[in-house]
């Protein structure tokens, strides 16, 4: 078993799981979609695609992009986020609400390829 | 390229991750710790203050605390998290400099860069292995004439002291080893602009793997190695290489040709010589009498040889003969550049010394000594190191050889004129006599500066008007060419040595010789006489000038063009 594959397994899947997490919930309901929940999944996000860093492989690198994308969908999220709660001063409205979801939702899409890529590689390692 | 990037997102990895956390953690203190607004209420910091905050205060810039006093539950969680980030920071950057500053990565840019600059070479180049003191002639002598050299030493050093150099060309300079394949094909050895590849390292393996690896993969260069053994050279000819120099034969071969044709020896070094130097006078060495060898080491050795081939008996000087070995004449043991050792070699009724030990210092001090016991000897003295050129110029020393020097000469010849090769090859088994006259004509067509020595195709792409005159079937002799294109009583001043067509040479041809299409010409001579004849090569109103010796009537305009367009090219 190598160490450095459990961590990094274990990052990919919990950036999908907490990016689940925050995702579910009615779309433009404020009350479903806390902001500490948002706040993990970039920091998770974060560091799973740091840890894609320097994979020369044809995997690694299709890895780093589905991470980037999400990375990138997560930041406009927090981007919204941060423009309706202090710049706008509207608050979170259901419109904003619903375009931070929906955003997260994208990058949840990045995320679920990237955990079927890394299911893809262990399947094809057994054999 | 991608090398670099990976290793260098690798070792970013853990900087990163610990700058992500540190934020992550810090960022979310803040918001969990209660704060105060400004009426007193209990207030909890939201993620955008809290990342902001932590942002400015992490690179230690510090704003105040914002938008309202903080707690001293804040502050105290404020203290802990600005220490640890700035802990971090530092961590972070300090890795990615070390980063920049690895020894493996500096390497990596520097032979990326070193690629991409070779690529992007647009004019034919020589690969030069190893830049010693050979290395170093070479290079500076193929830039003197202004052909381009690509240069791989292992030492770094080597490298820096050629960046140094005043060349008068850009020669790219890798540090690395040429016995790997990887640095000679970032060195260009499949550019196909590469025109042969010289390796001059003093390793005979390095050498015999360049050649290999050369002739494997870019078959049809030119491939010229220095071997210092027999069996290395046997090994190197087994596979194609195309010359390989033995520095210690080529020097007493030298020795020997400035001992039995002083004639030769003086054609040799003007024709081969550096650039832009003075004629220097024949010197004519003693041929029979008794010679003393200093130093018996492998130049000794070829030296010795030779002389004895010569029909001559030295007397050999040598501190440490049971490691050279001993000759099978006579020996005396000693450095020689004591008085006592020479004298016991017989110095008082010597004719000539060859002062050839390995050691600069030793050299003069035994010339210096023999010229004290007996003044009229004749002296060849031996330079090994270049920086030395002052003091063997001092030293009145009749023949002063720089090995170095004379290879690197002599494959400067072989990559830039083979022809000369060819013709001093031939030239070898002419009378010395011979050679003497050639010296004398040449003498005649020069100043005081050394002969320029060039080969002139005669093909369209060189010499467009003759080979058009020649397919319409008009008859140019070599004499036509010889004329000047201004005023076709006056000729050129330059000779033509040798003429190669269909495979077969012609030494010194006559100017009666009709020229045909796909000849080819050595000439020497002063480099206006190349510029001039290029012009009756290449215009056919100038060669048909010089042919018949009438202007056509080409209308004013076309003659003032004409005329401008030749001081142009004279110019």
């Amino acid at each position: 078993m190598n160490p450095e594959k459990v961590v990094f397994g274990f990052f990919i899947v919990l950036s999908l799981t907490l990016n689940f997490g925050f995702f579910v919930g009615e779309m433009d309901n404020p009350a479903h979609h806390h902001v500490y929940e948002l706040f993990a999944v970039v920091v998770v996000n974060l560091i799973a695609t740091v840890l894609k860093f320097g994979d020369r492989t044809q995997m690694g690198a299709v890895l780093l992009a589905t991470s980037l994308v999400a990375v990138l969908q997560l930041l406009a999220a927090v981007l919204v986020w941060a423009w309706a709660e202090h710049i706008a001063g509207t608050g979170l409205t259901p419109v904003a609400t619903a375009s931070i979801v929906s955003l997260s939702g994208g990058a949840m899409l990045a995320n679920v390829i990237s955990v079927v890529l890394l299911v893809i590689e262990t399947v094809m390692l057994r054999r | 390229m991608e090398n670099i990037v990976f290793l260098a997102f690798r070792r970013m990895r853990r900087p990163l991750l610990t700058l992500i956390l540190a934020y992550a953690v810090a960022t979310l203190g803040l918001t969990l710790i209660p704060g105060q607004d400004a009426d007193g209420n209990l207030w909890r910091m939201d993620f955008f203050h809290a990342f902001y905050f932590i942002s400015f205060t992490a690179t230690t810039i510090g704003f105040g605390e914002i938008p309202y006093e903080f707690t001293d539950a804040q502050r105290l969680w404020v203290m802990i998290s600005l220490y640890g980030l700035v802990v971090v920071w530092f961590y972070a950057i300090g890795n990615l400099l070390s980063l920049v500053q690895d020894r493996a990565f500096q390497q990596a840019v520097t032979e990326r860069r070193f690629a991409r600059r070779i690529r992007r070479l647009r004019e034919p180049f020589h690969l030069v292995c190893g830049y010693g003191e050979t290395g170093t002639a070479l290079v500076q002598t193929l830039t003197e004439r202004h052909q381009h050299a690509v240069v791989i030493d292992i030492d770094p050093d080597r490298v820096n002291a050629l960046k140094l150099e005043n060349l008068r060309e850009y020669v790219p300079a890798l540090h690395g080893d040429a016995a790997r394949p990887i640095h000679l094909l970032e060195a260009g050895l499949e550019h196909p602009l590469c025109q042969g590849v010289v390796a001059l390292t003093n390793v005979n393996e390095v050498n015999l793997k360049v050649a290999i690896t050369s002739k494997l993969l870019h078959p049809d260069i030119k491939v010229i190695c220095r071997a210092d053994s027999h069996d290395i050279e046997e090994n190197m000819r087994s596979f194609g290489t195309d010359y390989v120099v033995d520095p210690f034969d080529t020097f007493a071969t030298h020795l020997a040709m400035a001992l039995h044709a002083p004639g030769l020896y003086v054609l040799q070094e003007w024709l081969a010589g550096r650039h832009h130097q003075p004629l220097q006078e024949p010197v004519y060495p003693p041929r029979e009498g008794h010679w003393i060898v200093c130093g018996y080491g492998r130049f000794g050795r070829a030296v010795y040889g030779r002389l004895r081939q010569e029909g001559l008996e030295p007397v050999v000087v040598e501190a440490t003969p049971e490691i050279t070995g001993t000759p099978q004449g006579e020996y005396v043991t000693g450095r020689g550049t004591e008085a006592v050792t020479l004298e016991q070699a017989g110095i008082d009724q010597a004719v000539g010394l060859v002062a050839g030990t390995d050691d600069d210092a030793n050299n003069l001090s035994i010339i210096m000594t023999a010229q004290a016991l007996n003044p009229e000897l004749f002296i060849v003295a031996r330079q090994n190191l270049q920086e030395n050129q002052r003091i063997f110029q001092a030293v009145q020393a009749q023949v002063v050889m720089h090995p170095s020097s004379i290879i690197a000469n002599h494959i400067r010849v072989l990559l830039g004129t083979p022809m000369l090769y060819q013709f001093m090859s031939l030239a070898m088994h002419q009378q010395d006599s011979w050679a003497c006259e050639l010296v004398s004509r040449i003498t005649a067509v020069l100043e005081d500066e050394l002969p320029e020595v060039w080969e002139q195709p005669v093909d369209e792409e060189e010499a467009w008007a003759v080979s058009q005159a020649l397919t319409q079937g008009q008859v140019v002799t070599l004499g036509d060419l010889l004329r000047n294109p201004r005023q076709r009583e006056r000729t050129l001043p330059c000779i033509p040595l040798l003429l190669l067509r269909d495979g077969s040479w012609v030494t010194l041809p006559g100017e009666e010789m009709p020229l045909r299409t796909d000849d080819r010409i050595l000439f020497c001579g002063r480099l206006v006489a190349n510029r001039r004849m290029s012009w009756t090569l290449q215009n056919e109103h100038a060669l048909n000038y010089v042919l018949t010796g009438e202007a056509r009537a080409q209308g004013w305009i076309w003659r003032r063009l004409q005329r401008g367009a030749a001081e142009n090219g004279n110019g």
